[in-house]
């Protein structure tokens, strides 16, 4: 195990993503013949949380004689349905406080759902944490004999493979140290070497690719492969789109305690990317913006939508102004000026804001992913005379779509044929 | 059978282990006489209650009780075990709490091995109780054999006792106090330092209701079996047999109230801790 890791760390990475991408190839088969895992119906799930500090007789004896109930009851999760099937990579993604977390645990058996049905067939590891049961006061081996109980190995079989954990966790001169004494990143290397020996029909993961260095996510991509090529049933809870991506060949999307898209790994880690964009509020689909001093007044709107950009620019003039010309740039927000338009470049139309002052731009949205300022320039056509600059007036963003070119600068291809 | 197997399955054995041993571990690590603590305590709680009670008050010779000092000590360890693994027992689930919320196995375990330090507490002690009565003269009979039947008793009533607890310090911390002052008091009220017979010079009916606790009537059994049969027990103070069974009543109701308690809560308790 220990000498595959020091190979890989010599540099097979190119290699391993090509395996990766393998992989993901595979990843669409269909596993419908398979046997069925683990079987989720009608999910219920809610917690009470206590109003005050309820944990004591007297409390309790007074809410009782008061009638209240001392708690509020919070929906965690509302009706979840699925299936997995023998061999599946099954990816469960939403944002904090979905109810993700929850689900695991109820899959788990830590809790216990409050109607519905989880059956389970086969034997199951969670690993909600890596490391469960180690104690800071205990030696490195007596916490590795421990984890093996709770991993559901005798001391005898942990005996055998005492000697590989602690070659692949590289601890050998500190395991009869106290594990308050280790680093975190030692702890860590013990805790996953002890967990991937976990024999079992199925695994639960929750969030165990955040923690480590670079080498350790090695380690946990090779420990994923292995995995996928072994055939393991793995339910896998995460924030990255990345290892959905990578590793899963099914996934849900929960938000609010219910499932909001479990089509396909593509389609979730699209819908729960935007999910995540649209939360902030600074940035709205259209903006609108105002700028008036002795010489104008100014209106911007700027909106966007998968296919355009729609500018409209109302400009009113105070005292007459003559011969002006108008102008926008898009400025990105890493500041860097994408696109510009002047007037009398752009146009023969000789602009008199008397007559004509409402302006509307369409602008087709080949625009990468992100947030853009819109900056407005009235001027003499001379350019002598500034008469209004707006900094910036507007916002927009482009948001992820359907297309899977958002996450390039560029999309440069026209055409393209396989001969 | 089929329960049996499953309670003591490969990975919960294992599991019940690894737990004792930390716990073992844990509690005595760092200290130079380490485990001997865990008998040097009952020890010297003897020590001083057999000079102030014995030495200076005659106890013992006032009530004319045979080899009061082995009686006071089997009295003393055994109502140390009663104490500890109640106690232990109790604060289980909670301390185990962060285990709980991250990984599934049965709760029992828990609290089984809370009380599993008491209880091999109360083996080595015995050990030493021995010793101490064959050098106080105590003549054995083959009554000494039924200790063990005593000391099961003591360990289901101890357990039931903690599997309850257990469960309501999960929610209610305060039972924590309430029980501390429960033990306190109910050591005064079981015949550990003075004998039966001295409440009996008081009141009979006194005497006889204090008997029907078990830690009284497992007490008084282990004295009877053990140090001399001139001690009083449920079986030859009270006529009325359907009365005599009281105490082992108790005993087997707790246990099946706990069962059942337990086994509807500890569902919960990960969420609750």
């Amino acid at each position: 195990m220990s000498k595959k890791s020091n190979q890989s760390a010599d540099g097979t990475d190119l290699s391993k993503k090509a395996n990766q991408s393998a992989d993901f190839g595979e990843s669409t088969k269909s596993t419908e013949n398979a046997k069925t895992m683990i079987e989720v119906r009608d999910l219920y799930k809610s917690f009470k949380l206590p109003n005050e500090k309820a944990s004591g007789v007297k409390q309790a004896l007074t809410n009782f004689a008061k009638g209240v109930k001392g708690y509020t009851k919070q929906e965690v999760l509302r009706g979840i349905n699925f299936e997995i099937k023998e061999g599946d990579f099954f990816g469960i993604v939403g944002r904090n406080g979905s109810g993700k977390s929850t689900l695991l645990k109820l899959l788990s058996q830590i809790y216990t759902p409050d109607s519905g049905s989880i059956s389970v067939n086969g034997s199951l590891v969670p690993f909600i944490e890596l490391g469960v049961g180690f104690n800071p006061e205990l030696t490195g081996r007596q916490n590795v004999y421990m984890n093996g109980a709770m991993l559901g190995f005798s001391n005898k079989e942990v005996d055998d493979m005492y000697e590989e954990i602690v070659e692949f966790a590289e601890l050998h001169d500190f395991m009869d140290q106290k594990l308050k004494n280790y680093s975190s990143g030692m702890q860590v290397r013990l805790a996953f070497s002890c967990a991937i020996r976990a024999k079992t029909d199925i695994l639960i993961l929750d969030e165990i690719l955040a923690v480590g260095d670079e080498a350790f996510q090695r380690k946990c991509n090779e420990y994923f492969n292995m995995l996928k090529k072994d055939k393991k049933t793995v339910v896998l809870v995460t924030h990255s789109m990345d290892a959905v991506q990578t590793y899963c060949n099914k996934a849900i999307l929960i938000q609010d305690g219910e499932i909001i898209e479990d089509k396909g790994v593509q389609e979730v880690a699209q819908k729960y990317r935007r999910l995540n964009e649209s939360e902030d509020t600074e940035y709205e689909e259209e903006t609108e913006n105002e700028l008036s001093n002795n010489y104008i007044n100014l209106k911007a709107t700027a909106t966007s939508s998968e296919d355009l950009i729609n500018i409209d620019i109302n400009v009113e003039e105070l005292e007459r102004l003559e011969d002006p010309l108008l102008g926008f740039e898009i400025i990105s927000d890493s500041n860097q000026r994408v696109f510009r338009w002047i007037s009398d470049e752009k146009t023969k139309e000789i602009l008199d804001f008397s007559k004509k002052s409402k302006f509307h731009f369409e602008l087709q949205n080949i625009f990468p992913v992100g947030k853009y300022s819109l900056m407005i320039v009235v001027k003499s056509r001379d350019r002598s005379k500034t008469y209004g600059t707006v900094s910036p007036i507007a916002n927009f963003q482009v948001k992820p779509t359907n297309s899977y070119q958002w996450d390039t600068l560029f999309h440069p291809i026209e055409k393209f044929e396989i001969k | 059978m089929k329960i049996i197997d499953k309670v003591f399955s490969k990975r919960n054995t294992v599991l019940l282990k690894q737990l004792v041993v930390t716990d073992f571990k844990l509690r005595y690590q760092d200290s130079v006489l380490g485990f001997a603590w865990s008998m040097l305590n009952p020890l010297f709680t003897f020590v001083v209650l057999y000079f102030v009670f014995d030495k200076f008050f005659g106890m013992g010779r006032m009530a004319g009780v045979e080899h009061y000092p082995v009686a006071l000590l089997l009295g003393i360890i055994l109502w140390n075990f009663f104490s500890e693994a109640t106690s232990l027992g109790m604060g289980s689930i909670v301390g185990q709490g962060d285990l709980l919320r991250k990984i599934n196995f049965p709760k029992y375990i828990i609290v089984i091995s809370g009380t599993i330090s008491s209880l091999i507490n109360l083996l080595l002690s015995t050990v030493i109780l021995f010793i101490f009565a064959v050098f106080n003269g105590v003549t054995f009979t083959w009554r000494v054999i039924l200790l063990p039947i005593n000391f099961l008793e003591m360990y289901a009533f101890a357990l039931a006792i903690a599997f309850i607890l257990g469960t309501l310090y999960v929610k209610f911390r305060d039972i924590g106090h309430i029980w501390g002052i429960i033990i306190q008091t109910w050591f005064y009220g079981t015949p550990i330092i003075y004998p039966l017979v001295m409440v009996d010079g008081f009141s009979h009916k006194i005497s006889q209701a204090i008997l029907l606790l078990p830690p009284a009537q497992i007490i008084e059994d282990a004295r009877y079996n053990v140090v001399a049969q001139s001690y009083d027990t449920v079986w030859n103070y009270i006529g009325n047999p359907f009365i005599q069974i009281i105490p082992l009543l108790i005993v087997l109701a707790l246990s099946v109230f706990a069962v059942f308690y337990f086994k509807k809560n500890s569902k919960y308790f990960a969420e609750e801790i």
